[in-house]
């Protein structure tokens, strides 16, 4: 590139966190309250689900599925720090100040992220469920008028889109296995599917920031997710689970008992040693 | 897609054998070796213009997931444009205990090689 760009945050290059943490630290990016707000909703989505996914490393049914869930894992982490960064411009924290030491009610995560790990199908039920709604997300967020979120994005979608994949392919497998395996992925899926509608529930601040073409309204993702997850299950042979609606609210902070559990390991190391590195 | 092991009377194609628990019951038709995943030796092409060359395998319960599996073990970082895989079944391998008929009978028969002969006289452009 050279010096014909003054910023590295256009969607053709791959976006690095520390590209945003230099944009911030210099001023040449730098969110409102409204978008560090929802750069942190999205953030926290990615960085419980990676912490979650993490488990798995060790505990596949085959070590080639570790290392798939475990490039998961960390693709998700990457979006994290790329959100979390640019959120902590708004406020001058580091990625690792909001990921360590916020506390519960402070994380913006929807409650299907911080799900249980369950059995491997329940797992794959959440990706499924998690990766589709992604997808759709990055693809609309990457005309996002906000430039970072839109770079961010553009880098995300790629990712997300393997994502889908391999969730799929395991839907489909799971599902035409053996009765064992089907009668899993069907629990699964019943398991998973009341956290879908928090995912597509618009509020204040998304219908803000939709105005100002910074955001997505979640909404407006629905017909989609519904259409293309439904392919996959009408080829698997499988319905659409028919349950009703968690509660949700984990975007204003309100989480079910699974997120303390997963914070306290996931923390507890950078509180017990501050500064830690290695 | 490409079956590794023969599907079991009860399972379906594209059978995740390998991950039922471990306390499902045993089918009955079934040897333990249908319970795990299939080999497959994977061959990476790194750009454009290059051979695929042998990368190394894995255990994938078909092509579709052995592909999948592929890219995360051996692409990782940005190695290829392209990727093959086959059941290890499908190769077939000399013998290495046949080395000596195999591969040293070209010993000592140097006029395989150019370099073994002289040029001729008045010979131009070589």
């Amino acid at each position: 590139m050279g010096g014909e760009s003054a910023t590295r945050i256009t969607p053709g290059n791959a976006l690095r966190p520390e590209d945003i943490a230099l944009e911030v630290r210099t001023g040449l990016a730098k969110p409102t309250e409204d978008v560090a707000e929802y750069a942190l909703r999205l953030g926290d989505d990615g960085l419980i689900l990676a912490q979650r996914l993490g488990h798995w490393i060790s505990r596949g049914p085959e070590l080639e599925e570790d290392v798939a869930l475990g490039n998961i894992a960390l693709d998700q982490l990457g979006h994290a720090r790329s959100f979390l960064t640019y959120a902590g411009g708004a406020w001058d924290k580091t990625e690792d100040e909001l990921a360590y030491f916020r506390r519960e009610h402070e994380f913006r995560s929807a409650a299907i992220f911080e799900q249980p790990n369950g059995d491997f199908a329940a797992t794959i039920a959440r990706q499924f469920i998690v990766s589709y709604y992604q997808f759709e997300l990055y693809r609309r967020l990457t005309e996002s008028t906000d430039a970072t979120l839109a770079a961010i994005a553009a880098k995300a979608v790629k990712e997300v889109d393997y994502h889908r994949d391999h969730s799929a392919q395991w839907v489909l497998r799971l599902a035409g296995g053996t009765e064992e395996s089907r009668a899993r992925m069907i629990q699964g899926l019943k398991q998973m599917w009341p956290y879908v509608a928090e995912l597509f529930q618009d509020d204040e601040l998304t219908t803000r920031l939709t105005e100002t073409g910074a955001a997505v309204a979640p909404s407006t993702l629905k017909a989609d997710f519904d259409r293309l997850t439904g392919e996959i299950l009408a080829e698997a042979e499988l319905e659409v689970p028919v349950v009703p609606a968690a509660p949700g609210g984990g975007r204003h902070g309100r989480h079910s008992e699974h997120l303390g559990y997963l914070l306290a390991e996931m923390q507890v190391l950078a509180r017990e040693y501050p500064g830690a590195s290695w | 897609m490409i079956p590794t092991d023969s599907p079991t009377s009860q399972a379906r194609p594209g059978t995740p054998v390998g991950v039922a628990p471990a306390n499902a019951p045993e089918v009955s038709t079934g040897s333990t070796t249908e319970r795990a995943w299939g080999l497959w030796e994977v061959f990476v092409r790194s750009s454009r213009g290059l051979s695929h060359v042998h990368a190394g395998s894995l255990h994938a319960p078909d092509a579709a997931m052995a592909l999948r599996n592929a890219r995360d073990l051996y692409t990782r970082r940005n190695e290829g444009v392209s990727i093959w895989v086959v059941p290890v079944d499908a190769i077939a391998a000399s013998d290495p205990d046949a080395k000596g008929s195999f591969f040293e009978s070209p010993q000592g028969k140097d006029y395989r090689h150019a370099t073994y002969y002289t040029k001729s006289e008045g010979v131009k452009h070589l």
